[in-house]
C-alpha cells in the first residue's frame, strides 16, 4: 500500500506542534509571518513524527487510535486505506468556466485537505480572528481527533466536456455507464463534475470536511448531491470481521485488502499500458463507481430465512457459502442457486472481474410512506470499469434474486487521480499540466 | 459627573492635558455652574453653542429654546449617525441632553419646527495625548455610512406612497388593484431589511408570516401586515372590514418606520454584514418560496434584497478595494452573475415584474440557490476587508 506507516503522527502530536493549546496565533500574527510561519509549523510537525514513531503505529495501523492517515503518497488515501466507520460523499458541479479558477480551487482544496486530515483547522482557524468576520474554519471538529479522516477526489466524465480544455484527456475507460435493467436513476442523485469522498471514524469529522470544502468552493463549484453513510459494509482488512449490510448479511468477503499489493496493482491502480496517451495523467489513480442502492427493508424482513440465505448464497449466522462451514471457505458456486447473489457476483462468474468495495449503509429517515429510506451506498474502485463494475453489474442486474429487494436510484462514475505527493503538489496537477 | 470627566482625563498620559482641562472646569464652576456642560441656545433661525471644543467623556447639553417653534436637538457623528437627541422642546422651555462620547468630531444640530436637516454646528471632543481616539473612523467610511443612511431614508420615504397605492386599493375593496400594487409596496423595505428589522417592534407588525406567530397569539387578531393581506388577496380572494383596518394599520406602522429609520445605528461593519444578511434573507425565505407563499412574488423580494446588498457593497467598495482587491473582484463578478441570473426571470429589465415563483422549477431554484451561495460566501468576508 502507498501509505508509509512510519510517517503516521498522532493527532495530539501534530496538533501540539502546529498550534499549542491556548496559544492560538492571532490573525494578524499569522498574516505577518506568512510563509515563514507555515514552514516552521511543518518542521515542528516533522519533529513530532520522529517522536511518535515506533511501537503502536507500526503494529496496529488500523486500530481505533483516532490517528491521522497520511495525506501524501503515490496513491490517494481513502481507497486501499482500512475502511473507516463513516462516510460523507459529495458530488459537485463546476460552476466557473474559468480554467485558472478551477485550478486554484483544486489547490485551495488540497491545502485544506492536508490540514483537515491531520486534524487541523482550515485556514486561520475557527476562533481568534476578527470578531466582525466569520471564521475560516466552521469549528465543529475542534477537539476531535483526526479520526483517520481521508479525503479522496474524483473527476467525472462531464468535466471533460470541453469547458476546461480537457476533452482530449478523457481516458477511454472513463465511460458513461450503460443503462442496467431495473435502474431507476434520479438525475438529482447522479453524476457530477467532481466528487470528494470523506471517510472517518467520527461522522462529525467527515461532515466537517465536506462542509468546509463546499464552503471554500462556493461560486466555483456547487454541491450537486451528497450522501452520508455509516456501518461500513465491506472491509479492506482481511483479518477484521466482514461487516453486515442492512439485510443482515455479510457480503464482499473476498474484497481486496489494503495489504494485497499484487491484487491492488492488478485490479485497482491504473498503470502501465492503460495509463498512456490521454490517460497518462491517471497513472497511479483509479476509477470509482458510486451507486445509491435503495433496499426494500420491510419486504426483506418478511422473507423466510431459507429464502434469504438462498438469495445471498450464504448462511446468515456465519456467512459461510452454501455447503461450507466458515465465511472465508472457498465457495462452490455450482452448489448455489443460479440466481444467487454470491454466485453471480463472484469473479469466477465474471471472467475474473474484481473490484475493491468500500460501501456504506445509509438511512435517510423514512420515505413518506412509512418505510425506511435506507440502503447501500456502493463504492467500487477498479483499474478499468469496463472489466470491473460493468460486467459484474450487467450479470447482477439481469438475474440477481436480490433485485426483488433492491433498486439502483443514483449513479456516478469518476476518474480518481493519483496521490498528492508533497506540499507543492495538488489534486489534479497532472490532469491540468 | 466630575469624577467621570477626571477618569477620562486621567487616561491621558500627560500632566499638561490634565492641568488644562481641570483649569477649564474650574473656570466653568466659577461662572455659576453653566459650564457644567455646554449651553445651546436654539432660536428659529440659529443654534448657538457656547463652546465648540470640550473634553471627551460625559457630555451635557443645556438647551434653551428661545424661538417660537418646537425644536429638537441632536448630537451627530460626522456621518449623520445620531449619538443622542431630545425631541419636543417647546418655545421658552429648557431641556438637557446627555451622552457619553469618545474623542472625535461631532455636530450639534437644532431642528426648529422639527423638520428638515436642522441648523448644524461642528464641535470637537478632545482627549489628552495618547488617550483612546474612539472608534476607528476614516473620512471614507464616514462618507459611506452617511450615503447609506441617506439611501435607507430615501427608500423608506419612497415606500410610503407605494404602500398607499396598495392600501388604498385594499380600502377600495379592489382585489386586482391591490394584488398589482402588493410586491411593489415591499421593495423599499426589502432593500433595507436589516436596518428595517433593527426596529424590533415594527418588523413583527408589518412583515411577519403566519407561522411567525407565537403560541397563544390569535391569527385573527394578532396577525397584521403585508403577508396577512397577501393571504386575503391571493388565497381568500376577498377584502373585508378587517383587511381595510389592516391596511390603515400598515400605513401607520410604516409611517413610524419612516420616522425612525434615520436614527438606526449604522456602522461600516453593520453595512457590510447587513449586505450579507440580505443574502441570508434570500437564502432562507425567498429561494424556498416561503416568503411569498400566496402571491409567489418571491423574485421581486429577491431582487430588492440583492439591490440593497449591492448598495452597501458599492458604498464600502473604495475601502475594501484598498484592503482586499481580490475580494472586490470576486464580489463584482458574483453580483453581476446573480443579477444576470435574475434577469432570466423578467422580460423587461426596467420593471419589477418577475416570473411567478411557483412557475420556477426545482433545478432552476437550485441554480438560484447556488448563485446566492456564490455571492454570500465572499460577501461574508466584506466586513473583515473593511475594518482590516
Amino acid at each position: 500500500m502507498s501509505e508509509d506507516t512510519t510517517t503516521t503522527a498522532t493527532a495530539e502530536d501534530t496538533r501540539v506542534a502546529g498550534r499549542p493549546e491556548g496559544s492560538a496565533p492571532s490573525r494578524r500574527a499569522v498574516i505577518g509571518w506568512g510563509g515563514a510561519g507555515l514552514a516552521l509549523g511543518a518542521a515542528a510537525a516533522g519533529g513530532a513524527v520522529a517522536l511518535a514513531r515506533g511501537r503502536e503505529d507500526d503494529t496496529a495501523p488500523v486500530a481505533d487510535t483516532g490517528s491521522a492517515v497520511p495525506f501524501h503518497g503515490a496513491h490517494q488515501a481513502g481507497i486501499a486505506t482500512a475502511v473507516q466507520d463513516r462516510l460523507h460523499f459529495a458530488s459537485f458541479d463546476v460552476k466557473t468556466t474559468d480554467r485558472a479558477e478551477l485550478i486554484q480551487l483544486l489547490k485551495d482544496w488540497t491545502r485544506a485537505a492536508e490540514r483537515m486530515t491531520a486534524g487541523h483547522e482550515v485556514g486561520e482557524g475557527a476562533y481568534g480572528g476578527l470578531p466582525e468576520a466569520p471564521p475560516d474554519d466552521t469549528g465543529e471538529a475542534l477537539g476531535l481527533k483526526p479520526s483517520r479522516l481521508t479525503l479522496t477526489i474524483g473527476f467525472g466524465p462531464s468535466l471533460f466536456d470541453g469547458r476546461f480544455g480537457l476533452a482530449g484527456k478523457r481516458p477511454a475507460a472513463l465511460v458513461d455507464l450503460p443503462k442496467f435493467p431495473g435502474d431507476n436513476l434520479d438525475a438529482a442523485r447522479s453524476g457530477g463534475d467532481l466528487c470528494v469522498q470523506a471517510c472517518a471514524d467520527d461522522p462529525q469529522v467527515a461532515v466537517h470536511a465536506i462542509r468546509n470544502l463546499a464552503r471554500i468552493g462556493f461560486g466555483k463549484v456547487a454541491v450537486r448531491w451528497s450522501q452520508l453513510g455509516f456501518g461500513k459494509t465491506s472491509s479492506t482488512t482481511p483479518d477484521a470481521q466482514t461487516p453486515r449490510n442492512l439485510f443482515g448479511f455479510k457480503d464482499g468477503t473476498r474484497n481486496i485488502a489494503g495489504t494485497e499489493t499484487d491484487r491492488l496493482e492488478k485490479h485497482v491502480w491504473v498503470s502501465g499500458k492503460d495509463a498512456q496517451g490521454p490517460a497518462a495523467w491517471l497513472d497511479g489513480g483509479s476509477y470509482l463507481v458510486a451507486r445509491r442502492i435503495r433496499m426494500n427493508i420491510e419486504t426483506w424482513d418478511r422473507t423466510p430465512l431459507a429464502e434469504q440465505e438462498d438469495i445471498f448464497g450464504r448462511d446468515k449466522k456465519e456467512g459461510a457459502p452454501v455447503g461450507k462451514a466458515k465465511e472465508h471457505d472457498e465457495p462452490f458456486l455450482k452448489a448455489m442457486k443460479p440466481d444467487s447473489h454470491v454466485r453471480l457476483a463472484h469473479p469466477d462468474s465474471n471472467g475474473g472481474a474484481t473490484i475493491l468495495r468500500r460501501g456504506y449503509s445509509f438511512t435517510d429517515g423514512t420515505d413518506g410512506l412509512g418505510r425506511l429510506e435506507a440502503g447501500l451506498f456502493f463504492l467500487a474502485y477498479q483499474r478499468d470499469v469496463r472489466t470491473g463494475f460493468i460486467p459484474v453489474q450487467t450479470s447482477l442486474s439481469r438475474s440477481d434474486a436480490l433485485n426483488e429487494y433492491t433498486q439502483h436510484v443514483g449513479s456516478a462514475i469518476f476518474a480518481v487521480p493519483p496521490g498528492v505527493r508533497d506540499k507543492d503538489d495538488w489534486w489534479g496537477r497532472e490532469l491540468f499540466a | 459627573m466630575r469624577a467621570v470627566r477626571l477618569s477620562v482625563v486621567t487616561a491621558a498620559a500627560t500632566a499638561a492635558a490634565l492641568a488644562a482641562v481641570t483649569g477649564c472646569a474650574q473656570k466653568g464652576d466659577a461662572k455659576g455652574g453653566e459650564a457644567d456642560g455646554v449651553t445651546v441656545i436654539a432660536k428659529d433661525d440659529s443654534c448657538e453653542v457656547s463652546k465648540t471644543s470640550f473634553p471627551a467623556g460625559h457630555l451635557k447639553l443645556n438647551v434653551e429654546n428661545r424661538g417660537s417653534k418646537v425644536t429638537e436637538v441632536y448630537v451627530l457623528y460626522p456621518d449623520a449617525r445620531i449619538v443622542t437627541e431630545r425631541e419636543n422642546i417647546g418655545p421658552g422651555t429648557k431641556a438637557t441632553v446627555t451622552a457619553e462620547i469618545k474623542a472625535g468630531d461631532y455636530e450639534i444640530a437644532c431642528k426648529p419646527g422639527m423638520k428638515g436637516d436642522g441648523i448644524k454646528q461642528k464641535v470637537t471632543a478632545t482627549a489628552g495625548k495618547g488617550a483612546a481616539a474612539g472608534p476607528k473612523r476614516s473620512p471614507e467610511m464616514d462618507a459611506a455610512v452617511a450615503a447609506y443612511r441617506q439611501y435607507v431614508q430615501a427608500q423608506a420615504d419612497e415606500t410610503l406612497p407605494k404602500v398607499k397605492t396598495f392600501t388604498d386599493a385594499v380600502r377600495a375593496g379592489d382585489v386586482e388593484a391591490a394584488k398589482k400594487a402588493y410586491a411593489d409596496s415591499r421593495i423599499g423595505w426589502e432593500r433595507t431589511e436589516p436596518v428595517a428589522e433593527s426596529f424590533g417592534d415594527i418588523d413583527p407588525k408589518v412583515d411577519v408570516r403566519e407561522d411567525g406567530l407565537e403560541a397563544g397569539q390569535d391569527p385573527a387578531k394578532d396577525w397584521t401586515g403585508w403577508h396577512r393581506l397577501e393571504k386575503a388577496l391571493w388565497q381568500d380572494k376577498k377584502i373585508g372590514d378587517r383587511e381595510k383596518q389592516l391596511a390603515d394599520l400598515l400605513d401607520k406602522d410604516l409611517a413610524d418606520w419612516v420616522k425612525r429609520v434615520g436614527k438606526a445605528d449604522i456602522t461600516p461593519t453593520s453595512m457590510a454584514n447587513g449586505a450579507k444578511e440580505l443574502l441570508d434573507e434570500v437564502a432562507t425565505g425567498k429561494v424556498t418560496g416561503e416568503e411569498e407563499r400566496y402571491s409567489h412574488t418571491d423574485l421581486v423580494d429577491f431582487k430588492a434584497n440583492v439591490e440593497g446588498a449591492q448598495k452597501s457593497y458599492e458604498l464600502l467598495k473604495p475601502v475594501a478595494q484598498k484592503n482586499d482587491p481580490k475580494l472586490v473582484a470576486e464580489l463584482d463578478k458574483q453580483f453581476a452573475a446573480l443579477n444576470t441570473l435574475l434577469d432570466k426571470y423578467r422580460t423587461d429589465k426596467a420593471s419589477y415584474v418577475f416570473t411567478s415563483y411557483d412557475k420556477v422549477g426545482k433545478p432552476e431554484r437550485k441554480e438560484l440557490s447556488d448563485g446566492v451561495n456564490a455571492l454570500a460566501e465572499p460577501l461574508s468576508k466584506l466586513a473583515a476587508a473593511v475594518v482590516k
